[in-house]
């Protein structure tokens, strides 16, 4: 059977506010909450040398006060409003977002406004986030069998540049000798309103939600937005390699990194994310198929784009990456060939059409199932609107993914050669 | 003032708008000649539709749980008239997936599809269990990658801990483990997993709830249509009774070399039917169990010792616990676990203030309306109300119940939810390090 695409559209008002701040507001009146989310326009890939990790510290920093709020404030009143928050770290942003009941709304517009304005960062507040950022590294890393597997190990044999190639989580003695001061100007610099996005999603009316917006956001101060630079470097021009022993895994993995068109440039970029669910998501999956099925040299194998899994939410440069689970008796060669096998089987034999109909239906189907949450498809709506000036992408993405044919997924399979990869093994030092 | 200064100057905050009361969804039910109980909501946020199959088999004996675990694993891997691909290709073709997961109460069967393809959804699901054929070569290979699964599993020290604990907790009943070992799924024989299936996988006694863009009537003469074949026959079984944990020393399970240590602190809890449930869910949050709470506030973002400290009640259909995990750095486990005990006597001690309970309360109110806010989340806590034997006015009233809790009501229900004279405590972490300074906090034992 073959099913029709069910298409769904996001009604988007924009506005630019006299600050710079650009503003998205998409209503859904499906179910009584809201969510609202800042993007800042500065990631891991900003760092400076010797500062590694304060991308993400200063995500931290961002949650112990502001102008008007002490600290754990702004936690308390989102909470005790019903509401949930969080924020994130990546390559290219740093996110902050609240999920609420409808009735939180302009609550929630005004502590964004009121950190945005000014965090109030404290010699006390920095050693305590330092201490917890310490133990977050700890849980997910350091404690942790495939700890920053591969999303830590493997950007520094891919790339070659800092911004690209180094650890984004930072190393302590980096986290330990950074400062105030640090912080005062990390945020003068980068945090600028002209350099975020807010997107206003859900049970709202767009011209009160664009009215509160205005009272809320309209008088923090103007200030200069920085140049983005422009991270790009070579591609590999041969098989770049490395090992990391990892003392708690107790088997061996092993992962492959290819770079991929500029992510801007939708038409060459999305035939390389169809690729990815050709070659792994579900059972019916060439590479679940071949290595975990019928070869049985892994027990478990993955496909994506970009080292922090979120394909639309990174720019330039970014990676296809493959990894696998093994044993210790298979050769970890014998696994990345029976990749490079399926690989040039999709390159030369292309992609059936009852395949690709496959595909698209469950890719089809997990964008809607993202939509469906207030929080995710405002969260999108502001990673698109920031990157490609498009909140509308979040409901036009399907059609767009459906629109790549067979031909192109062989043609994207077909530049993922051994000589331009980049490979990591994990050795497994805890084997009992 | 400057205007710059004024930008800068404290402001009030917002109070909050009137809230919108959230409609409570519209139920249509039936329940099938084979016993099957289904329920189907209507939902058309996005053009997709859920199901969720619950079926109350439970884990007896201690072998049932890898025997469990295959069935879980294997109940995919092929039908009577289907390979393992050509079932995955008949899903991913309208877009859907079908999920097994299972614990000691229950199978859980989770599926979703694009809006037109139900009917095929619920052929496809039915397929599975009328005929799941549990192939043997396949099973084996499913079972090897189990066991791999298993290994890594178990090199996690998260996992380690919680297992350490349950089973400090539950001891030899089916609740004191959820990981099998890798060797024991090796040894279920493949050929015993069809006639588990069709003892243990059986309609009568099961719950069906489908949440989507379907038309509920529609949506259950589908269900009536597709799965009257499903016949097999028995009924629901259930765990043995828990018997009251005893208290203990400190169980210490060592991790040479270790840089943090995985607390886990708990006790018994009740029901979500008991009618000190609301009491005792504020009672969690309030101490543990959300980032404003008073054990995150405290051990992280006053001492810094740990980053996603939490307490989390947790649900059997024969036994509730809460427990306290925290993962902390090696040299202050002994003063973490000093502030654990710290936060859990003081509301055993003292009732929390008027302010606190209204801000826990809320915050429960609210997170159970976005979680019911997508087709996912609301057919997920419908199947967990309904097979509690609760109905969808529990959304309704459950919220009222949570607002109406009193200080009084917290102090009450922590006499028992957080009392020293229940609480059990494991800790995994690097012995040589870690011993000598919890010794001098309380007896410890190593596993």
């Amino acid at each position: 059977m073959v099913l029709t695409a069910p298409v769904t559209s996001y009604a988007v008002e924009r506005a630019t506010l006299r600050n710079g701040l650009r503003v998205v507001v998409a209503p859904d009146r499906s179910a009584p909450v809201v969510a609202v989310a800042v993007y800042y326009d500065v990631g891991i890939r900003s760092e400076p040398e010797g500062r590694t990790g304060f991308a993400h510290l200063f995500e931290h920093l961002m949650f112990q006060g502001s102008a008007s709020l002490q600290k754990m404030d702004h936690v308390k009143y989102v909470q005790s409003s019903g509401g949930t928050l969080n924020g994130s770290t990546r390559l290219d942003y740093t996110n902050y977002y609240e999920a609420l009941p409808s009735n939180a709304l302009e609550r929630a517009l005004f502590l964004e406004a009121d950190r945005m304005r000014a965090p109030a960062v404290t010699e006390e507040n920095l050693a305590n986030q330092i201490a917890v950022v310490k133990e977050e590294i700890r849980v997910n890393v350091l404690n942790q069998p495939y700890g920053g597997f591969p999303w830590l190990t493997l950007p520094p044999v891919l790339f070659e540049s800092f911004p690209n190639a180094h650890n984004g989580y930072g190393g302590f003695e980096d986290l330990e000798s950074a400062t105030v001061e640090d912080a005062r100007d990390f945020f003068d610099r980068y945090y600028a309103p002209g350099n975020a996005v807010l997107a206003v999603g859900g049970d709202l009316d767009p011209d009160a939600a664009m009215e509160l917006i205005r009272t809320h956001f309209g008088d923090v101060p103007r200030r200069t937005v920085p140049d983005r630079p422009d991270f790009d470097e070579p591609a590999p021009t041969s098989e770049r390699r490395a090992e990391h022993v990892d003392p708690l895994a107790p088997a061996p993995a092993v992962a492959l990194g290819w770079r991929v068109p500029d992510p801007h440039d939708l038409d060459a970029y999305l035939p390389y994310v169809v690729l990815t669910s050709v070659l792994a998501t579900g059972d019916a999956s060439r590479l679940r198929r071949r290595l975990v099925q019928e070869d049985r040299i892994a027990s478990d194998v993955g496909a994506h784009i970009a080292f922090m899994e979120d394909a639309f939410d990174v720019r330039n440069p970014t990676a296809l990456l493959v990894e696998a689970h093994h044993t210790a008796e298979v050769p970890s060669d014998r696994v990345v060939a029976a990749v490079d096998e399926e690989l040039d089987r999709v390159a030369t034999g292309g992609v059936p059409d009852d395949e690709l109909e496959r595909v698209r239906a469950r890719l089809t189907s997990a964008l809607l199932q993202g939509q469906d949450h207030v929080l995710s498809r405002t969260l999108a709506m502001a990673s698109f609107e920031q990157q490609r000036g498009r909140a509308e992408l979040v409901g036009e993405l399907p059609a767009l993914l459906g629109a790549v044919t067979g031909e192109q997924v062989a043609a994207a399979a077909a530049e993922l050669l051994p000589d331009t990869r980049a490979r990591l093994d994990i050795v497994a030092g805890g084997a009992r | 003032m400057s205007p710059k200064a004024k930008a800068l100057a404290p402001r009030e905050v917002p109070g909050l708008a009137r809230p919108r009361k959230p409609r409570l969804p519209t139920v249509a039910e039936r329940v099938l000649p084979n016993g099957l109980r289904v329920v189907a909501v209507r939902r058309p946020s996005v053009p997709v539709v859920h199901v969720r199959l619950r079926v109350p088999t439970a884990v007896r004996r201690d072998e049932d749980l890898a025997r469990s675990a295959m069935l879980e694993r294997g109940m995919l891997l092929g039908t009577a008239e289907r390979s393992q691909g050509e079932l995955a290709e008949a899903l991913q073709r309208i877009g859907g997936s079908l999920r097994v997961s299972g614990d000691a109460d229950r199978l859980l069967l989770a599926g979703e599809s694009l809006r037109a393809g139900l009917p095929e959804l619920l052929r496809l699901l039915t397929e599975v269990l009328v005929g799941a054929s549990y192939p043997r070569r396949q099973v084996e290979g499913e079972a090897a990658r189990l066991a791999d699964q298993l290994r890594r599993a178990w090199s996690q020290p998260g996992v380690v801990a919680d297992e350490s604990w349950l089973r400090r907790m539950y001891g030899g009943h089916p609740y004191g483990r959820e990981h099998p070992d890798a060797d024991e799924v090796l040894a279920v024989p493949p050929a015993s997993l069809r006639a588990a299936q069709r003892r243990r996988v059986v309609p009568d006694g099961s719950l069906l709830v489908l949440v989507g863009d379907l038309t509920p009537a529609r949506a259950l003469d589908q269900v009536a249509a597709a799965m009257s074949g499903w016949n097999s026959t028995g009924g629901p079984s259930r765990v043995p009774a828990v018997r009251p944990a005893q208290q203990g020393p400190l169980l210490l399970v060592d991790r040479p070399g270790a840089v943090q240590s995985n607390l886990r602190v708990g006790g018994p809890a009740p029901a979500r039917t008991d009618p000190s449930y609301p009491a005792a869910e504020v009672t969690n949050a309030l101490y543990g169990g959300y980032f404003s709470s008073r054990l995150v506030m405290n051990i992280r973002e006053d001492k810094g010792y740990t980053y996603s400290p939490r307490s989390a009640l947790r649900h059997g259909a024969a036994a509730s616990c809460l427990v306290t995990s925290a993962d902390v750095a090696t040299e202050v486990t002994a003063p973490a676990l000093v502030e654990v005990g710290y936060e859990l006597g003081r509301l055993v001690s003292l009732p929390p203030t008027a302010d606190e309970v209204a801000a826990t309360a809320q915050y429960l109110v609210g997170i159970l309306a976005l979680s019911t806010a997508t087709q996912a989340g609301l057919a997920g806590t419908l199947t967990a109300l309904l097979a509690d034997g609760l109905d969808v006015t529990w959304l309704r009233e459950h919220p009222a119940a949570l607002l109406a809790v009193t200080p009084e009501d917290v102090h009450e229900a922590a006499q028992t939810l957080l009392a020293p004279a229940t609480r059990i405590t494991t800790v995994v972490g690097d012995a040589a390090r870690i011993e000598t300074p919890l010794s001098a906090l309380t007896e410890v034992v190593r596993a």
